[in-house]
């Protein structure tokens, strides 16, 4: 018998507790208990970056993190990113280029796209393309999504 | 889908080290996850209790001590590594195969203890651990031992450590003037594949004579290898391109890869010789703009 572990943490700013097998994935937590159904599972082996979320500031895939590991820490997730009024300037970015068709890859993209801005807010085309290797999208071809990374580095920039 | 059944989260060593023993051989060391969560789900492993390092201090600690060398925490991971300036100067080769091991996601995550403890032939981190000198710190029931990293892997995913053994930390001896180091490795695109080959070089110039060299070879052998013949065909000899093709023969000389989906072995050898000679070539360059 297993036995379940009691796990607190904060999610998209809030304090948040769960019970989970001990080997489950932080992305079935997320998805499964916590209804939190934007970060997706595409490979579930750390290949297509899908389940991107950022774990205490650095971009990690949710299937690879236990989800006992995230005790004391700080999750931020696809559906943490919209304030009540607006989309976040990559969300709307996204949109503007069509920088998605099926959408699978999309959430991931987007988290992998603010953990690249939050410490280099106006990276270089190469820099882009070098951060996003770990993220596949299988439809767009991956220009638009760099397209609108760049429009929402303008956009965030612009801002400030 | 298999499942952990425990996890652990231990503050010491010596805490890590009794839960794995207590386990009989169903206990396995945690680090970055990136290798042992995906066996567990898919299967590859059975495993019963699950205990993660990273609350131990020392597993993530990176200690560089200009005389002493420097240590590394086998659970520390890559990004830290390779955003590590004094590492940079010192190892730079270390930083070429933590730099490109994984996407930003894994190099989150991933560690150069998990990287040689699934002992894949292919690990990006051992041909330059082993070409550095490196030695890692095993913690066990019975105490400490250490062991050159070349000595490490026993076979295809196989290595020496015995049942509630974990390797702890990284130790790479102090860096010396006019030496140079460099990783590389050639996989079909750009980023995020596994080595159809990798070489490791670390050499010491004397004005313009190679003084002294070690070259580690990946993913042509059922272990990462020290090519010690490729280290002698460069040691005492002109930093010349006629030397670093003699070292690149003796690579290939030592390469007994399989065929794979990744590379035939005719392939591998091949490019044995070629990654070996830019590997050395860098490694050079590097020792020549060295400081001190």
């Amino acid at each position: 018998m297993t036995k379940r572990v009691h796990v607190e943490t904060r999610i998209n700013g809030r304090e948040v507790d769960f019970l989970c097998e001990p080997g489950q994935s932080l992305l079935e937590v997320l998805r499964d208990q916590l209804h939190l159904t934007g970060a997706k599972e595409g490979c579930n082996n750390g290949n297509c970056g899908a389940c991107t979320v950022i774990l205490d500031g650095r971009i990690v895939d949710s299937c690879l993190v236990l989800a006992p590991e995230v005790e004391g820490r700080e999750v931020t997730t696809i559906e943490g990113l919209a304030g009540p009024e607006h989309l976040h300037p990559l969300q709307q970015q996204f949109l503007e280029h069509a920088a998605l068709q099926c959408g699978i890859c999309t959430p991931g993209l987007i988290m992998a796209a603010k953990g690249l801005l939050d410490q280099n807010p106006a990276p270089t085309e190469e820099e882009i393309r070098l951060w996003l290797a770990g993220n596949l999208c299988r439809c767009t071809g991956y220009d638009k999504i760099i397209r609108a990374v760049q429009a929402a580095a303008q956009q965030m920039e612009a801002r400030v | 889908m298999g499942q952990a059944k425990q996890y652990l989260r231990p503050s010491s060593i010596d805490e890590a080290v009794r839960a794995l023993a207590a386990a009989n051989g169903g206990g396995r060391a945690l680090a970055g996850g990136t290798d042992i969560i995906v066996d567990v789900r898919e299967g590859r492993r059975q495993v019963d209790l699950l205990v993660d390092l990273k609350a131990i201090p020392e597993l993530t600690a990176i200690d560089v001590d200009g005389a002493g060398g420097a240590r590394i925490g086998a659970a520390t991971p890559c990004y830290r590594i390779a955003e590590d300036t004094r590492l940079r100067r010192a190892y730079p080769g270390l930083v070429d195969a933590a730099s490109l091991i994984g996407g930003v996601q894994i190099q989150s995550r991933a560690s150069l203890g998990g990287n040689i403890c699934t002992s894949s032939p292919a690990a990006d981190s051992a041909p330059i651990l082993i070409a550095l000198g490196a030695t890692c710190v095993i913690a066990g029931p019975t105490g400490e031992r250490r062991l050159p990293v070349e000595q490490f892997f026993t076979g295809p995913r196989q290595n020496v450590l015995q049942d509630g053994e974990i390797v702890v930390a990284i130790e790479l001896p102090p860096p010396v003037p006019r030496s140079g180091s460099a990783y590389l490795r050639f996989i079909p695109r750009n980023e995020m594949d596994i080595a159809v080959v990798g070489a490791g070089v670390w050499i010491r110039l004397d004005g313009e004579t190679i003084a002294e060299a070690r070259v580690g070879l990946g993913a042509v052998a059922p272990t990462p290898l020290l090519v010690v013949e490729a280290g002698r065909a460069l040691a005492g000899k002109p930093a010349t391109r006629e030397t670093f093709e003699a070292a690149a023969e003796a690579a290939r000389a030592a390469a007994k890869p399989i065929s794979d989906m990744r590379g035939s072995d005719r392939q591998r050898i091949h490019l044995a010789g070629v990654i070996t000679r830019r590997a050395i070539e860098t490694a050079v360059q590097r020792a020549r703009e060295s400081q001190s």
